[in-house]
């Protein structure tokens, strides 16, 4: 086994090519080889890359730590990176990590979608940005190429004035969720929801984020039908964790509390 | 190749021949048993320790991913003039050892929590431990423990 | 000059005292040493091959691969099981290594043994097993009708034609839940040089561990020696042999220590579980609310070998109705034999399923009878002096069922209102509730099970008691498992004895008599009832052999006189051996009638949960409880006892199932099979009801399985009460609360 250490990204991804495995957290790498599910047999160690870490406003690197964002991030993001495993997982796991695991239970991933954030890539090509909806390909499938390397996750230069998470697991901490949602929403009215663990990747429910938006000030039958369509949108099975049923309908019930917490808050 | 790094305050080293995790290394190879398996995939919190002074789970750090790093793990968490740490004095004192398998995760966990913050309140130190499972005690006696600990009247 | 006295006053860290355990301090410091941490000179690591099919005939094993691979020193499979191929608990129906068919997911077919444990595990998956699928038998009722059953159980008491005018009938199941010990399986066994073997592994039961792995390595019983280890919780996990008998074999044919740790995902499939039921009753009353007949037919899923179905299932029949009174009873059970994952002993063994649901019929009947749940239970509750509804044995030991309803119904009801922390609320940091989404609901449960062994089985538990210059020694091949064996063993000696300084020697299987298993809360009665006779004798003979009446650490007195200092009586050699049996217990008859059990405990659970009925997320804000001890020989490590059985009893209700389909599991991580954290851990308040009587040391009954068995139920009915759902399975899933359709 050989382990590379770089201490910028320029010396990184000189590296990195197919068959190198870049090891930030560690979080999800190692329950894979734990479970002997992978032996890499090339590492590439990202821990001390500074330059990862580095967060300036709406450009947070991606070897920022769920902890950071917990304490320092976005209203929703920080949210829902409280909820990432337990304080060990959150002290260690960085959110190119979880972007790169591209798992449909992402904590991290409804935020991304709900703000139409993009996935900065570098390669001794150069960089490029990836809209999140072309980054998260299918079931643990991203658009990353084997010689790029994930350097940071880039939010819009405005967020939505209100945003709020919202996460639904069979225990109160460490715990996958059954369906985690996002719902933020603009002065002017713009809703956006983006749901995860009901689909294989992170998705938006577009139809009903254009009913709601339509109303400024939503009835209770609108917000009762926004979750009935945000239930409709999403792409949910059933496996040992959940019902496609129960998805459904928690997805719809999490969505409008959420929204009418941003609601309340715009009001206040 | 070997891997350099300080554990509990002393010079260690080991080979690494494969993607072995850290407390594989620590528990086979540096015969610092203290932290525990339970499950390989940090969802039980008896592998605690500090990786650069960050509470971590070792099962989840490639142990070559240690070079020139400070690990402390159970057996380094007590001061030299005491046999406990108080946080080990706490859970003593209040019974919450039982079968004693995740003691020395929450040892850790609970010594990196008091040394950041000295008086948790109960929902912090319920939050601190959340990563922490112990499946004996049903977590009364733990609680006790670190409330007296903070200050706090147990409830 | 020292002036001494003779003691009066209860010796230092007597019985009744919360004395702390004598092994917190390496335990706190990371230095006690469990099974997983051994390891010896020389010492090659093993794996185990297992099978990815719930049923497959193996057409071909080839090793060859595996044995290819540098550093790997053996590769075994069931040609090489020297002795019986067979091995098991109650019957040895198992295959040491699959012989010809597995018969469930995780069956081991083949050991390894290589210089590491990262070799040994390649080695492992190297093994090449050519399987053809078979149909797997998944289904415990359609193994019912094949007659695939491990046991069938007939219970009929009373007048069969009685018949109540107020009648509940239900249907009710019970997942399948996980011991899930933090400590998975492990050990080290250590050829002797001359054909034996020193085997220390994770197990509640050495001299059982022993007999197998005797028997199935060929070898004279004075060959095996199984040595007591430390022990990362088992709650019935350990009863069964899994790795004991591959170490010894892989340590006898390479000559070299061999160790083996089971990784979580293994342990799911290398111990037993909790049976899965399914129940149906059928209860009927008078106006009164008296109960006059109770029918249930129970079908528990043993899975692909018999382990303790037997025993559990019985178990199960007996403890059917509950600690309440009934002329009339029949019950039907079947342990059934499936492709399932292999069932046996966990915590509340029987007691637990029926509980659920003979708990939930009588919360039914109260609300068709309109009578305050308690009140019903109260009117029927059993007594010493009643016979038991199922078996018909008198009941001769205290049971009070009625004072803990009483002690419990005055409890005050400490509940604060949630406040607007989201730690407080159902879904936690999951930030999905509000105060204004929860409904508050209260539930409450009694149950009844026996304690020690039953059915006529000759249950004894062997203790030497020795007096040193180092104080009192317990000798006992008892296994301490997290429970407080070692304290309360301690604590007993010192009473009896007299002396202050005591402790536990753990004795390997050739150096002492078996102490039965740490199981059915036995161990304080069995192992305790056999230290304090013998401790006691040992006291009167010391005290005859000076001509005095008196015996503590200052020494022997007679009167106010010291006749014989501690360091004289010393000098001598003092031990005393006993073997301790409880009262004698019969086989059942036809109709499942007899003296069945040694003694019986009881307790009361209350729960008040905060339930969101619209997501179907709960959190249990509190289980309060009133439990019979007999005699609460050590308060704190009761409390703890209590503390952490309620625990594993909420885990049931709300989160813990293994769940199987087709016969393999799909959550044998504890990624998916959830265990409770410190914020999902309800606060517990807990009286101990004490009442002389028990044939336990100084009155004292086992502790350890009634705080898991109606803290279930109790769980259940509190969401019922705040949701008006039936939930008639556990663990209760959100959809079950969420969903119109649900159950």
């Amino acid at each position: 086994m050989e382990t590379f250490y770089p201490s910028t990204v320029e010396e990184a991804v000189t590296v990195l090519e197919e068959g190198v495995t870049p090891l930030a957290g560690g979080t999800d790498l190692m329950v894979e080889v734990n479970f002997g599910h992978s032996r890499p047999e090339r590492v590439l160690a990202l821990r001390r890359v500074e330059e990862l870490a580095e967060w300036d406003g709406n450009r947070i690197g991606a070897g920022v730590v769920w902890r950071r964002l917990e304490r320092h991030g976005p209203r929703a993001l920080a949210q829902a990176a409280r909820t990432v495993g337990s304080p060990q997982i959150r002290n260690a796991g960085t959110i190119g990590g979880n972007v790169a695991t591209a798992s449909p239970a992402g904590d991290g991933h409804p935020f991304l979608a709900a703000v139409d954030a993009s996935i900065e890539v570098r390669s001794t090509e150069g960089s490029r940005l990836i809209p999140w909806d072309e980054f998260f390909v299918g079931v643990k499938e991203t658009a990353l190429r084997p010689n790029e390397l994930i350097t940071a996750v880039v939010l819009p230069d405005e967020l939505p004035e209100r945003h709020a998470f919202g996460k639904v697991g069979v225990r109160n901490a460490m715990v996958i969720s059954t369906v985690c949602c996002v719902v933020t929403r603009g002065s002017d009215g713009t809703t956006t929801v983006a749901l995860g663990s009901v689909a294989p990747t992170p998705m938006r429910a577009y139809r009903a984020e254009q009913m709601i938006s339509a109303q400024a000030q939503p009835s209770e039958s609108d917000l009762a039908e926004f979750a009935r369509r945000v239930a409709e949108e999403v792409q949910p099975i059933t496996d040992h964790r959940s019902t496609e049923a129960y998805r459904r309908h928690a997805s719809g019930v999490l969505a409008r509390r959420l929204l009418e917490r941003c609601l309340v808050e715009s009001a206040a | 190749m070997i891997v350099s790094f300080r554990l509990n305050g002393k010079e260690a080293t080991f080979p690494v021949g494969h993607p072995a995790s850290l407390l594989d290394v620590l528990r086979a190879d540096l015969g610092a048993a203290g932290a525990k398996n339970a499950c390989e995939q940090g969802e039980c919190g008896s592998c605690s320790v500090l990786l650069d002074g960050v509470l971590v789970c070792s099962c989840l750090v490639m142990a070559a991913d240690v070079e020139g790093s400070e690990v402390a793990t159970v057996e380094g968490v007590n001061p030299a003039d005491s046999s406990l740490h108080p946080v080990q004095q706490a859970m003593d004192d209040a019974g919450a050892v039982q079968c004693g398998f995740c003691t020395p995760g929450i040892v850790v966990a609970a010594a990196d929590l008091f040394d950041h913050n000295p008086h948790p309140s109960q929902a912090e130190i319920k939050e601190a431990l959340a990563g922490n499972i112990c499946r004996c005690t049903g977590y009364g006696a733990i609680l006790r423990a670190f409330e007296q600990l903070a200050g706090r009247d147990a409830p | 000059m020292t002036t001494r006295t003779r003691q009066t006053t209860e010796v230092t860290g007597g019985i009744g005292q919360s004395t702390a355990r004598p092994d917190s301090g390496p335990k706190l410091r990371g230095e006690f040493q469990y099974a997983q941490d051994l390891t010896a000179d020389g010492m090659l690591w093993a794996a185990t091959v297992r099978s990815p099919h719930a049923r497959a005939r193996i057409v071909s094993i080839d090793i060859a691969p595996a044995l290819a691979i540098d550093g790997v020193h053996a590769v075994l499979t069931q040609d090489d099981v020297p002795g019986r191929a067979m091995f098991g608990l109650e019957h040895p129906d198992q295959p040491v290594l699959a012989n010809g068919e597995v018969r469930f997911w995780g069956e081991p077919v083949a050991v390894v043994a290589a210089d590491d444990e990262d070799t040994a595990r390649r080695a492992a998956a190297a093994v090449v097993v050519d399987y053809e699928e078979l149909e797997p038998l998944v289904d415990s009722e359609e193994a019912d009708a094949r007659d695939e059953v491990f046991r069938r159980m007939r219970i009929r008491r009373g007048d069969q034609d009685a018949r109540g005018s107020v009648v509940v009938e239900g249907f009710y199941e019970v997942g399948m839940q996980d011991q899930a010990p933090l400590g998975t399986e492990a050990g080290l066994a250590v050829p002797d040089g001359e054909g034996g073997v020193d085997l220390y592994a994770t197990s509640q039961f050495v001299h059982v561990d022993q007999e197998q792995v005797v028997a199935s390595l060929g070898l004279r019983p004075d060959q095996v020696r199984a040595h007591p280890v430390g022990i990362g919780g088992a709650f019935g996990s350990r009863e069964d042999v899994n790795l004991h008998i591959h170490l010894c074999m892989l340590a006898l044919y390479t000559g070299r220590p061999v160790k083996m740790v089971y990784h979580r995902a293994e342990s799911f499939t290398g111990h037993v579980h909790r049976h899965p039921a399914r129940m149906w009753y059928r209860h009927e009353a008078d106006e009164l609310g008296n109960l006059v007949r109770v029918e249930a037919r129970l079908v528990l899923d043993g899975g692909a070998y018999a382990s303790t179905t037997a025993a559990v299932l019985a178990n199960a029949c007996y403890f059917s109705v509950g600690p309440y009174r009934c002329p009339s009873v029949a019950i039907d059970g079947v342990g059934a034999r499936t492709n399932n994952p292999p069932c046996g002993a966990m915590r509340g063994f029987g007691a637990v399923q029926v509980c659920f649901a003979h708990e939930s019929q009588m919360d039914r009947l109260a609300d068709e009878l309109e009578m305050d749940p308690l009140e019903l239970r109260r009117i029927n509750a059993l007594a010493t002096g009643d016979f038991v509804p199922t078996t018909g044995q008198l009941i001769t030991t205290p049971l009070p069922v009625l004072e803990v309803i009483d002690s419990l119904e005055a409890m005050p009801l400490l509940v604060d209102e949630p406040g607007a922390d989201p730690l407080e609320l159902p879904g936690g940091t999951g930030l999905t509730t509000e105060r204004s989404d929860v409904v508050r609901g209260v539930g409450y449960a009694v149950s009844i099970k026996n304690l020690g062994f039953s059915e006529g089985f000759d249950d004894y538990a062997q203790a030497r008691v020795r007096l040193t210059e180092e104080g009192a020694i317990v000798e006992t091949a008892a296994i301490e498992v997290g429970q407080g064996l070692v304290t309360v063993l301690a604590q007993i000696a010192r009473s009896s004895l007299g002396v202050s300084r005591a402790q536990v020697r753990h004795m390997d299987t050739s150096r002492i008599d078996s102490a039965g298993s740490t199981s059915a809360s036995r161990q304080t009665q069995l192992s305790g009832g056999a230290t304090h006779q013998a401790a006691t004798q040992l006291r009167q003979r010391i005290v005859d052999r000076y001509g005095g009446d008196h015996l503590d650490d200052a020494g022997v007195w007679r009167g106010n006189e010291l006749v014989a200092s501690i360091a004289e009586v010393t000098r001598e050699t003092w031990a005393e051996t006993v073997t301790f049996r409880h009262p004698a217990t019969e086989r059942p008859d036809e109709n499942g009638q007899g003296t069945i059990h040694a003694d019986l405990a009881v307790a009361a659970h209350r729960a008040v949960v905060d339930v969101d009925p619209e997501l179907g997320m709960v959190r249990v804000v509190r289980v309060d409880t009133a439990q019979d001890v007999g005699r609460a020989l050590n308060p704190e490590a009761i409390r703890g006892q209590i503390e952490g059985g309620i625990m594993q009893g909420v885990g049931l209700a709300i989160m813990e199932e293994l769940v199987v389909e087709q016969g393999k599991m799909r959550n044998a991580t504890f990624t998916d099979y959830l265990l409770p954290t410190v914020l999902d851990a309800p606060s517990v308040e807990a009286l101990l009801i004490e009442q002389d009587g028990s044939w336990g040391p100084f009155g004292a009954k086992g502790v350890g399985e009634p705080p898991t068995i109606s803290s279930t139920p109790a769980v259940v009915a509190a969401i019922r009460a705040a949701t008006g759902r039936p939930l008639t399975r556990v663990p209760v899933r959100p959809q079950d609360i969420a969903l119109d359709d649900a159950l």
